[in-house]
């Protein structure tokens, strides 16, 4: 690529750092709600299954609302509309707070999906083996439902980096959003900057999709 | 914080950019219905060399945000082209292409659960490649996975707020520009907010009660 590149003569030293400057931030913004949404998922995804009435109802109706909501809608309410109640937060907390949540729905339908998918009788043999609760749940339940989990995480890691790009909209300084000033001082180079971006959050979902693939290895050798 | 005579005021204005931010999803849709089986058809050709490039734009399209995947398309395509479309029509080829590489999961899901004793007896009858597929596979296919279908219908209505970025006056756009004329933005913000909650979770009802309905119907 860096061939045909050249003969294009792209100004690729003036591009760089301001696409550097973007992906670092992208990055940022995709690890925080990560963590966030993990989080969330085993919060919720556990606590669907809980004996618990209450967290079990709360768990629900989380899951249920921030599934159905449209992400870019609650980005713009968290941070244009939250103001008007009280609570002002930052460009990156809304991002994170809006992704986290969003997406953590998501997750922690896979989480209780998988728990869920383990069968009854893994449960009885344990008990028929006099294993005590932790043996139970650390060699028995976390192993099959982690090796259930990984790939639909995997996948739902790489909607999490896409919806990154709707940042841009409040003006966070993301990856989409530097090759939108890139291409106001560039303009004729349009297509070019609009087909490196793709490439760019290509190799990223890439890079998840391989990260997922080699965990999913390590954590199924058991079988 | 919430004023009710502004609520209701904007509330018509709201209403009219949602019908038509459905009417763009459901377009988008059904282009991706259409193009997700085109799909899923391409990525059991005989050939090989189809069936590899057919992948590979599918596993592109679905690793890239749809956002970028507009401005490409709005903003790129024309100066590429010469050929230059309407952000409503960008728009809803933009859903069509993004979620036809998800509905295209969806349909391979649909044609490996239809019993291989199918494809036989099809090339037993002799029948030709077209027929197999219209009069064979895809009846049995197509029918099992229609709620699974309905389930990105719901995704794409959320998604269509995406569309503002390339000036299309959805609900987004107008309750932003509503807020821009009278400074208030709290409740324009929460209707918008309102309106793809309650769109979303009547059609995840009614998506359940299609599932329930279909699984009697193949059960009994």
């Amino acid at each position: 690529m860096s061939c045909a590149a050249v003969n294009m003569n792209l100004p690729w030293s003036e591009w760089l750092p301001i696409l550097a400057r973007g992906a670092g931030v992208t990055l940022q913004v995709t690890v925080l709600s990560a963590i966030l949404a993990l989080f969330m998922s085993l919060m919720a995804g556990l606590g669907a299954g809980s004996r618990i009435a209450a967290v079990r109802v709360l768990s629900q109706v989380y899951i249920q609302v921030f599934r159905a909501v449209s992400l870019l809608v609650l980005l713009f309410w968290v941070y244009f509309a939250l103001p008007f109640a009280g609570l002002e937060l930052s460009k990156l907390a809304s991002a994170v707070l809006a992704i986290g949540l969003n997406i953590g729905a998501y997750g922690a339908e896979i989480v209780r999906s998988s728990v869920a998918a383990i069968p009854k009788g893994q449960i009885e043999a344990t008990i028929a083996l006099n294993l005590s609760y932790r043996q139970r749940l650390w060699r028995i339940v976390v192993p099959q439902a982690v090796a259930r989990m990984l790939p639909p995480l995997g996948n739902l890691m790489i909607e999490l980096l896409k919806s990154t790009s709707l940042i841009y909209f409040i003006t966070l300084a993301d990856l989409t959003y530097e090759a939108m000033i890139l291409r106001n001082n560039y303009y004729t180079w349009t297509p070019a900057i609009f087909g490196l971006l793709l490439i760019v959050y290509f190799l990223f979902s890439s890079c998840i999709a391989l990260a997922f693939r080699m965990m999913e290895r390590k954590f199924t050798a058991w079988r | 914080m919430w004023k009710w005579s502004y609520a209701a005021d904007i509330a018509p204005e709201l209403l009219r950019a949602f019908l038509m931010t459905i009417g763009a999803a459901l377009s988008g849709f059904a282009l991706a219905a259409v193009i997700g089986l085109i799909m899923a058809i391409l990525v059991r050709s005989g050939l090989a060399p189809v069936r590899w490039a057919t992948r590979g734009i599918v596993e592109f399209i679905r690793s890239t945000p749809l956002l970028v995947q507009l401005f490409f398309l709005y903003y790129s395509l024309p100066m590429l082209t010469s050929w230059s479309m309407s952000a409503y029509a960008t728009g809803v080829i933009g859903l069509g292409l993004h979620y036809g590489t998800y509905l295209s999961e969806v349909y391979r899901s649909g044609i490996e659960a239809v019993p291989k004793g199918q494809w036989e007896a099809a090339r037993a009858l002799n029948l030709s490649r077209s027929k197999t597929w219209l009069r064979v596979i895809l009846p049995q296919a197509i029918p099992p996975i229609i709620p699974m279908m309905g389930n990105y219908l719901i995704v794409i209505v959320k998604e269509t707020p995406t569309l503002s970025a390339i000036t299309l006056v959805e609900v987004l756009l107008t309750a932003k520009n509503t807020a821009s004329v009278t400074y208030r933005v709290f409740e324009p913000y929460t209707i918008a907010g309102l309106l793809f909650l309650l769109a979303s979770l009547v059609l995840s009802l009614g998506v359940t009660l299609l599932d329930r309905r279909l699984r009697r119907s193949t059960a009994g």
